[in-house]
């Protein structure tokens, strides 16, 4: 039967029998339909990439209003498009280590202060121009002096001078900070022959397409890039398709109008996995959906409201529920096991005696005001509706306003005290905590003031000893679990989806979705 | 002065007038909504020094008044403008999107007028007997359930399940070929037929009714003449007026009500350009597509007055 089995693989990865025909020939000697769909992905991976065909994706979050200036990119559309044509100074590898990219390599001085970036010897822009050290200090200037309106300004704040030396660049920064090259993977910073300064939109780098056809919040067409230095890039041609409706997306994959969808809706996920040529991906991430106080609002300004709304919150029935099981429950703090030092805590349950004890102990008697919107994250009024619930179990009354889409994010989110949000994380939990609670941050939306948690963030961020570092994080992370504004039910999985005419997906890579967008570039069109 | 040229002027600078209180409206509108085009662009990742680089760049902190004026002088010359978020000038953008546009309403126009009118002709011929039912029963049906719905059925039936069309536009290429570009709009162009279908059939069943009452009705009858051609050459003409009223308003309704549509099935049109833009707080799109979308509307009802004036001797020729 092995050979028979290995015949049929060997066809179905040819082309000359279709998947389901192999499913239902293997299911005929006895195989299973997940085993055998196992069988022949590995099959497919083994007989590695083949080149050349037009993939397609279909994607979330495009819009008419974007542009192709990476500093202005702020969707998944946006950020798919860069990864096509530019590249950063280093990547996140699938473990979630740094590795250089247009860097070939890096260095640090002892104090963690001044940074060494190798540029890689003979590589191109797309444009024939060989990349060197200037291009790459230009590109750090645009993104990060007085003028920049990048989103990846806040990231750099801490540089105070970058100089070409020879064929590498020089970074030196303000205060001591172990994550730099984290830092430097951002996809904002994309490397743009002269830093982009003259032609910010023009889509030059060093990626492994060229874009050839740009129609914002419509589509994005790029082709190969003969001269590309990398191995990735297996598809003769790749066009990014914007498709908001979560239906419509659905659709076209299951029609075979698009290859690949991000952001399958986790309520449709098992009813779209049941088409016979589709795969629903489901990767974990840092990605999480929150309930946020503010720590310097009465009444959420004692810690015992906080601890109370925190024991009154059911974490398994949201995972449940909300997220119908593509996901995982969170500990009141940001950071969960996709980031690199992580130190697991004890779970904190829902717990009715004890949230009625804190509330009673704190002498606050009257309702909690908890606004919502359906775009704070996916689920979040029915999220809400059952965090009303699970407090009545407790005896607290919370008041649920709806707030409307439009808006949320200016007036309610990081301004009013109680709302729901989301974070889609980040790579490092020195990032992490930097964006959201070192108090001085813009977007401190829990207004954690805490002297020793920002102590203990600038101590870490200069240790360059790993354990003494992890031990720190788990301190901080202790921290905000008991003292901060945060209830985090819940983090989400990323949904995405494939259909059987591309190959080559990996699974459990660290970053955001679609293999951390690299999936483009990393499958190939196999039928 | 022919009465029906006087007219004409007449409404023409009517219109004028009213698309100036519809730019003013939208503009107002615009700086009333919470946020602005800084923040819409930065998002998440707003920070302060970013926020106020963009604002300044961008002009946002001129007083509104001394912006709307500015606007105001560029569009009496016939410039509507850059776009804030993108700075891609309007005119061009808009104007590959409004052809979009009119290139789905012209097909689903050709394709539901023309059957709206015979089913109405039909109806009424077989008034009260089951033909007149199934057609009144079906069109209120299609009218009756909301157009997202309709086109999530025919998309899941059609599209994914029985695969005979494309679920979704994503394969229209402005400059594909008539063949490609239909292809990819047959199942919106279906949606949009059955949502306006009923309106223009019912009318037209209604106002040929009526004058099926009047006494020359019945010397026709009495002549001799099929029913058919009683209602096609007698009864019709005197009822065009009422149906040309509601075809021009459905014909608008195509062309400035077709959002939906075209959002569920990713069609790049002005819908999802004008909704992009609003959210995104970028006034002098929304104000450019406001003022075509008023100006389609306040033309097309001109158009509906004019032919029923023309088809109306008593309004041609007043004493």
């Amino acid at each position: 039967m092995k050979d028979y089995l290995d015949y049929l693989k060997v066809s179905a990865t040819m082309g000359r029998i279709s998947r389901r025909e192999f499913m239902g020939r293997a299911a005929a000697v006895g195989v299973t339909a997940a085993a055998a769909s196992t069988m022949l992905a590995d099959a497919v991976h083994a007989a590695g990439p083949q080149k050349g065909g037009i993939m397609r994706l279909g994607l979330q979050g495009g819009s008419t209003t974007d542009s192709l200036d990476p500093a202005l990119a702020t969707n998944q559309v946006a950020l798919m498009a860069i990864r096509l044509w530019g590249e950063s100074l280093t990547e996140l590898g699938d473990d979630g280590s740094i590795q250089g990219k247009v860097a070939e390599s890096f260095s640090a001085s002892a104090d963690a202060k001044t940074w060494t970036f190798k540029i890689r010897e003979g590589i191109t822009f797309s444009n024939g121009k060989p990349v060197t050290a200037e291009d790459v200090v230009a590109t750090i200037e645009r993104h990060s002096d007085d003028e920049a309106k990048s989103g990846a300004l806040g990231l750099l704040r801490d540089i105070t001078n970058v100089r070409a030396d020879g064929d590498s660049v020089v970074v030196e920064l303000n205060s001591a900070n172990a994550d730099l090259p984290y830092l430097l993977a951002d996809y904002h910073l994309a490397i743009q022959p002269g830093g982009g300064k003259d032609a910010p939109d023009a889509a030059i780098g060093t990626g492994p397409y060229i874009v050839k056809e740009a129609e914002m919040g419509v589509r994005i067409v790029a082709e190969k890039n003969p001269d590309y230095w990398g191995d990735t890039g297996h598809a003769a041609e790749i066009e990014l398709l914007v498709i908001n409706d979560n239906t419509a997306r659905v659709a076209a994959l299951q029609s075979g109008q698009v290859d690949m969808i991000d952001r399958v809706p986790p309520r449709t996920a098992g009813l779209v996995e049941r088409a016979p040529n589709v795969t629903v991906h489901k990767t974990s991430g840092p990605g999480h959906y929150v309930f946020i106080m503010h720590c310097d609002t009465a009444p959420f300004a004692d810690n015992d409201v906080r601890m109370a709304l925190k024991y009154g919150i059911n974490r398994e029935e949201m995972v449940d529920k909300i997220l119908h099981g593509y996901g995982s429950v969170g500990n009141d703090t940001p950071i969960n096991a996709s980031y690199p030092l992580y130190t697991e805590f004890e779970q904190r349950e829902y717990d009715p005696d004890k949230a009625a004890f804190h509330m009673k102990k704190s002498g606050y008697e009257g309702s909690i005001l908890l606004r919502t919107s359906d775009n704070s994250f996916p689920g979040a009024p029915d999220a809400a509706a059952l965090f009303q619930q699970s407090c009545a179990g407790a005896g607290i009354n919370v008041e649920i306003k709806r707030e409307p889409n439009d808006g949320y994010w200016s007036e309610v989110w990081n301004a009013q005290p109680f709302c729901t949000s989301y974070w889609g994380g980040r790579p490092t939990q020195d990032q992490m905590f930097t964006t959201a609670y070192l108090s001085t941050a813009d977007w401190n939306d829990t207004r954690f003031h805490n002297e020793k948690f920002d102590q203990l963030l600038l101590a870490a961020r200069a240790e360059l000893d790993t354990a003494k570092r992890k031990q720190m994080y788990a301190d901080m992370g202790m921290l905000v679990r008991n003292e901060g504004g945060l209830i985090c039910p819940m983090f989400n999985d990323f949904l995405d989806a494939t259909t059987d005419r591309v190959a080559g997906w990996e699974t459990g890579v660290a970053g955001f979705a679609l293999m951390n967008s690299y999936a483009p570039l990393r499958m190939w069109v196999a039928a | 002065m022919s009465p029906v040229v006087r007219l004409l002027a007449q409404r023409i600078s009517l219109g004028l007038l009213l698309l100036f209180f519809v730019s003013v409206l939208i503009f107002a509108g615009t700086i009333i909504l919470p946020g602005d085009v800084a923040q819409a662009i930065l998002g998440q990742s707003a920070t302060p020094e970013a926020l106020a680089n963009l604002r300044r760049d961008m002009g946002l902190n001129d007083p509104p008044l001394q912006r709307y004026l500015a606007w105001l002088g560029g569009v009496v010359q016939g410039d509507l403008g850059t776009s804030l978020t993108s700075g891609q000038d309007i005119a061009s953008t808009m104007g590959s999107r409004l052809e979009n546009t009119l290139f789905l309403a012209f097909w689903a126009a050709l394709i539901s007028v023309p059957l709206a009118i015979f089913l109405g002709l039909l109806a009424v011929r077989f008034r009260d007997r089951w033909p007149d039912k199934l057609i009144s029963g079906v069109t209120l049906a299609s009218i009756s359930v909301p157009e997202f719905l309709i086109a999530y059925v025919v998309m899941f039936f059609l599209g994914v399940q029985f695969r005979w069309l494309n679920p979704t536009a994503v394969g229209f290429r402005p400059d594909a070929d008539v063949l490609t570009k239909l292809d990819a709009i047959a199942l919106p162009v279906l949606v949009l037929t059955l949502v306006i279908l009923a309106h223009m059939m019912r009318m037209t069943r209604a106002a040929i009714l009526n004058v099926m009452q009047s006494a020359y009705i019945e010397t026709a009858e009495l002549k001799g003449l099929t029913m058919f051609k009683i209602i096609w050459r007698h009864a019709f003409p005197n009822s065009i007026a009422p149906v040309v009223n509601v075809v021009m308003l459905n014909l608008a309704y195509l062309v400035v009500g077709v959002v939906v549509i075209e959002v569920v099935f990713v069609y790049p049109g002005m819908g999802q350009y004008l909704v992009d833009h609003v959210s995104k707080r970028d006034v002098p799109v929304v104000q450019a597509c406001g003022l075509v979308f008023a100006a389609v509307y306040i033309g097309l009802n001109l158009v509906a007055d004019i032919v029923s004036i023309l088809t109306n001797p008593r309004l041609r020729h007043p004493k």
